[in-house]
């Protein structure tokens, strides 16, 4: 399956945006979040950006101050996944113009429909921004 | 103007909540951004529950504002609360004709939801509807539910128009309905007959469909490889074609022809190559291709890289693959960057099943990393030691594993590296002791932890011996293994599983060799059930374990001498609440009273590993039922045969039938009938034993099965039983194979080594060599790595030597030590230096804003320097203090550093910074003039309450887009650019 799941959290440790491609009860999610932010802010620039929890292994790598997490499965290419991360980054950066914290905050519903259309079933299926964006620029315009 | 653009964006943001947000949205939506705690966050959620509770039923809400508090809804979840009061508001926007408001709708669906959810019921039609739809972006979106709402039962529902739709005209249809499908396969088996579909559309001509078809056809070439050989040319031409850069330039990424459809392929590969020489020679050439194109300086080519060693190493192997796979390796080795050296040991494990030899080069790089102190690049590490155990390195890592294990907490990795312990344990033990030793740790520390059958082997081992015809060393075995027990027994707070085992074994052998008295041993075991009385199972085996060692001084014709403490331990448990308990106390001073010969019949000594034959038809009683049935008794109808309401003596049995038919059952139960047909006894083993008149032959049978639960049984509780299944004979005596000349062999490579590295290495770095040399501590540990990559990576006999000439390779070592300890040491003291260097400047590509700051960085700071003449000052001291940052460093560096760790600098940069900040908010005041000038016919000023001030929010924005410093007001992150 590939990727479990995608979050995105602050420095606080505060969910900005969370999308999970298996289901977990929000009890599960929320006890989730806490020990994998926990264990990533804890963690130093030098050290890797790859991480261990449970059965995932998180990729992660921090943008301002915003954490990009993405649980995978055990034989996911790791490097491959922190640049999957740059690229929703560029995606969302070429669409905000600039993105910030604030930017995914106000239009969360875009955000998620950006991992919409690059990640279906846990697999990443398009990963050229015009078409990520183009859906999303025609339904804005509608 | 970029800068400016956004500047009035958030601007209007701030006024009318931006794209038709409310200020409500914006106030909630600010207020989550600016919390500082958790409790703060709950409090504001609550609040808005409350709220939206209040609201959401309102009949007559604009659509618009029902957008709003679905999103609203999402951020309740998200931050971990229960919005189920509104999911129904969700479904129903579905149904909505606007497209932005069904795709919100589906979105929030999807996320509240599992497909097991009631409400999908009610979704359903609409998706069948909306996939009929003429706008391709009202299908793409209902695909995009079909893909996380449609379960098993509700596939038929829209499978054919799925199906129909993979031949629809629009691309991104073709692409969604192709994930859809892929979804059902996962989901179920009725759709296999679809299966050809996803071989069609690999040729589909849209590249976006192609790579996602690769998905689905990725899962299915897993499941079973044979079936799609005869595409391996097909996935060798498209990857060709990528990686000749046919496919649209919008699928570059970082200057890489679609990498990760590269990936994909690369992996498919991989599992079609497998063992097949055919298959693989066809891969060759583009591999090697790929090999070659790839730009090892960014993030993305290396991790087509790592792809193509993955895959190098799982097809048919070609020597001038893995040659250049290995150097790959190498440099990913030797890079700076933890990720890549994490990639490395990870693919030096995939390569090192084909060429073993590869680990040795590399030896000081894969103990750098087992010795680093971040735990993931350990644990890697740790898996490649696992691949290259043998019976001459598993003591080191055994050892080193089991240090790692002792020194950590997350009891998940505990379970995982005990079992790895145990497993190159039980392959590649060099001897007995060395082995119960090494299980004796494991429990001990990780005991609770690891699996059952684990205590039940080495309770084998310990029994039979090592299969070979030598009792002499079985009984030494078995007496080291009592002593080392009786050491440990002391320890306080040990794991239940392993006190099972010490206290079964004393109860076995405690006596054996005579060293120990009964008194001495039951004496320990009544202590371990004292110490450790909550649990039962502790108390079973110690028990059990007194009844042995009594019935052993019987057998031996001594007189039974019960301490006073077991004494009371045993009546006490005599009235036990447990009735296994009871039952063990009572048939111990059952035993106890019998006599020499029938305690040997009962407890032979060292019986544990005979078998029992379990005579389960009960063949000895025919004749007994012979007879009686000619006395006229009734003859016995298996359960199976007669209803709940059957007469049978059995009560038990038919009280749980009852039970699950009618509840409660009020009336009296029966007398139950005399316990005269003995087949039923054996039916009902355990509770009844009352009932049964305790004739010598039934007891011996009975107690034989409470001896043999504790060991081996067929019979008993499966919890207890010791699992002889599945248990190769892994070990055998030590394996001192190879002669001695190969010690020499491996301590020479090693310095060979050294030099080496260090003619590549010092020469590029001789200026800070000489300062790094005079760090005594870092160069002293060179000797010790040496030696532990010596043991770890030498020949395969090196330990077994290491005994025997440990002394003589200690003054070998020291006459030779001027050069010799030398050379190595500068190895590690370059490498080393390398690291500390590249701490020093991260290659732009990896962890961090990168490369983009590149681009982003300088623009941000022209328009404004274009646009405020005044900012001069500002402007200036912002920049020196870049330049004082990271002067040395490449210019690219320069913005990551300026922003990431503006905060981390010398607090004189930050004072220079803040004491800046008033001119900037005077420029930034004008600025906000001018654009409030712009907006001049809106209605901006009155949409400001007082809080939230349009200059506030600017100058902040204008603050932090500028220079990444941090005001102390509110939480300027919000603004910061991820990218800048």
């Amino acid at each position: 399956m590939g990727i479990r799941f995608i979050l995105m959290v602050n420095k606080q440790g505060q969910t900005r945006l969370a999308q999970y491609y298996e289901y977990l009860t929000l009890e599960e999610r929320r006890a989730l979040e806490g020990e994998i932010v926990r264990k990533c802010l804890a963690r130093t620039e030098q050290q890797c950006s790859f991480v261990e929890h449970r059965n995932y292994k998180i990729v992660y790598r921090r943008y301002a101050s915003l954490f990009f997490l993405v649980g995978v499965d055990n034989d996911e290419n790791e490097l491959a996944i922190l640049e999957f991360i740059h690229l929703l980054v560029e995606t969302m950066d070429r669409h905000f113009g600039n993105v910030c914290e604030l930017d995914i905050m106000f239009h969360l519903e875009k955000a998620h429909f950006m991992l919409e259309e690059m990640v279906m079933n846990g697999c990443i299926v398009e990963t050229s921004k015009s078409n990520i964006l183009t859906p999303i620029q025609l339904m804005e315009k509608a | 103007m970029e800068q400016l653009k956004t500047i009035g964006r958030e601007l209007a943001m701030g006024s009318q909540g931006g794209f038709g947000q409310s200020k409500e949205f914006l106030d909630l939506v600010k207020s989550i951004g600016e919390t500082r705690s958790k409790a703060e966050e709950d409090r504001i959620v609550l609040h808005e529950i409350e709220t939206l509770k209040r609201r959401i039923t309102d009949p007559d809400i604009p659509k618009r504002k029902m957008k709003e508090y679905i999103i609203r809804l999402v951020y309740i979840e998200m931050l971990g609360h229960d919005a189920s009061f509104g999911y129904i508001h969700a479904v129903k926007m579905t149904h909505d004709d606007s497209l932005l408001l069904k795709r919100t709708g589906y979105l929030a669906v999807t996320l509240f939801l599992n497909e097991d959810h009631d409400l999908i019921i009610l979704i359903v039609n609409t998706i069948q509807k909306d996939l009929r739809s003429d706008n391709y972006l009202v299908v793409c979106a209902a695909l995009n539910a079909v893909c996380r709402l449609i379960n098993e039962e509700t596939i038929p529902a829209v499978l054919p128009q799925v199906v129909e739709l993979l031949g629809h005209s629009k691309e991104a249809v073709r692409k969604k309905a192709i994930m859809a499908l892929h979804r059902f396969y996962q989901k179920s088996s009725s759709v296999s007959h679809l299966v050809p579909n996803f071989r069609k559309k690999l040729c589909d001509n849209d590249p976006g469909v192609m790579g996602a078809t690769l998905c689905p056809l990725f899962d299915l070439i897993t499941i079973d490889a044979n079936s799609y050989k005869d595409l391996v040319v097909s996935f060798v031409t498209i990857l060709k074609q990528v990686a000749e850069r046919r496919l649209p330039k919008s699928y570059d990424y970082h200057q890489m022809p679609a990498p990760f459809i590269q990936i994909r392929l690369l992996k498919i590969l991989a599992l079609l190559g497998g063992g097949d020489k055919q298959a693989s020679e066809k891969m060759y050439t583009v591999v090697s291709d790929i090999f070659r194109k790839c730009d090892s300086s960014s993030n993305i080519g290396n991790a087509v890289l790592y792809e193509c060693i993955c895959c190098v190493s799982s097809i048919y192997p070609n020597p001038k693959l893995l040659e250049t796979a290995a150097e790959v390796i190498s440099k990913f080795l030797k890079s700076g960057s933890h990720n890549l050296k994490y990639m490395g040991i990870d693919a030096l494990g995939r390569l090192i099943k084909i060429s073993p030899d590869i680990a040795e080069q590399h030896q000081l790089a894969v103990i750098d990393c087992l010795e680093d102190p971040d735990d993931t690049l350990k644990r890697k590490t740790f898996e490649l030691l696992y691949k290259m155990t043998k019976s001459s390195n598993v003591e080191v890592i055994v050892d080193r594993m089991i240090d790692y294990m002792i020194s950590i907490n997350d009891s998940h990795y505990k379970t995982y590296i005990a079992s790895r312990c145990v497993e190159l344990a039980e392959q590649f033990a060099p001897s007995n002791h060395w082995f119960i030793q090494t299980m004796n740790k494991v429990f001990e520390y990780a005991g609770d932890l690891v699996n059952v059958k684990v205590a039940h082997n080495l309770m084998r081992l310990i029994a039979e011996g090592f299969g070979e015809e030598d009792d002499a060393a079985d009984s030494q075995l078995r007496s080291s293994a009592v002593e080392s027990y009786l050491r440990i027994i002391g320890e306080p707070k040990l794991p239940s599983l392993f006190l099972q085992v010490i206290c079964w074994v004393l109860g076995e052998y405690g006596t054996a060799d005579g060293k120990y008295s009964a008194s001495y041993i039951t004496g320990k075991l009544c202590d371990v059930a004292e110490a450790y009385s909550d649990d039962e199972t502790v108390k079973a085996y110690a028990v059990t374990a007194f009844m042995k060692v009594y019935a052993s001084e019987i057998a031996a014709g001594r007189k039974v001498d019960m301490l006073h403490e077991c004494q009371s331990l045993v009546e006490e448990l005599s009235a036990s609440h447990s009735t296994d308990l009871q039952q063990r106390a009572y048939e111990l001073q059952a035993v106890i009273s019998l006599d020499k010969h029938a305690v040997e019949n009962i407890l032979p000594s060292d019986a544990s590993c005979e078998d029992i034959e379990v005579d389960k038809n009960l063949l000895l009683l025919d004749n007994y039922v012979q007879q009686s049935l000619e006395n006229g008794a009734q003859p016995y109808i298996p359960e199976s045969e007669h209803s709940g309401l059957s007469n049978i003596s059995n009560f038990r049995s038919q009280d749980q039938h009852e039970a699950s038919i009618h509840g409660l059952r009020f009336e009296a139960y029966e007398l139950p009938k005399p316990p005269v047909p003995p087949r039923i006894h054996a039916a009902s083993l355990e509770p009844s034993t009352e009932l049964v008149p305790v004739s010598e032959p039934s007891y011996s049978r009975d107690t034989h099965q409470v001896e043999t639960a504790a060991s081996i049984s067929d019979m008993g509780s499966s919890e207890l039983k010791l699992r002889l299944d599945g248990v190769q004979k892994k070990w055998g005596r030590p394996v001192y194979s190879s002669s001695s000349p190969s010690t020499s062999n491996s301590t020479t490579p090693n310095t060979v080594n050294g030099v080496t590295q260090v003619d590549g290495a010092v020469n590029v770095n001789s200026k800070t060599r000489s300062t790094r040399d005079s760090r005594k501590p870092q160069v002293e540990i060179s000797p010790e790595k040496q030696k532990l990559a010596a043991s770890l990576f030498g020949g395969s006999s090196q330990i077994d030597k290491r005994a025997t000439s440990a002394n003589h390779k200690v003054t070998k070592a020291g006459i030779h030590a001027p050069e010799k300890a030398q050379a190595p040491k500068a190895a590690v003291v370059s490498n080393q230096v390398t690291v500390e260097k590249t701490n020093h400047q991260p290659s732009p590509d990896l962890l961090d804003l990168g490369e983009p700051t590149v681009a982003s960085t300088t623009p941000s700071v022209d328009p404004f320097k274009q646009l405020e003449g005044l900012l001069d000052p500002t402007q200036i001291s912002v920049t020196a203090n870049h330049g004082a940052v990271g002067t040395t460093e490449s210019p690219d560096i320069i913005g990551l550093y300026g922003n990431a760790s503006a905060s981390g600098q010398s607090s004189s940069s930050e004072i220079s910074l803040t004491t800046n900040r008033d001119d900037v908010n005077f420029t930034v005041g004008l600025v906000d003039a001018t654009v409030s000038t712009a907006h001049a016919g809106t209605t901006l000023p009155t949409q400001f309450p007082k809080g939230l001030n349009p200059r506030d929010s600017l100058e902040k924005d204008a603050l932090v887009r500028h220079m990444g410093v941090t005001p102390s007001s509110q939480n300027p992150n919000l603004f910061r650019d991820l990218l800048g």
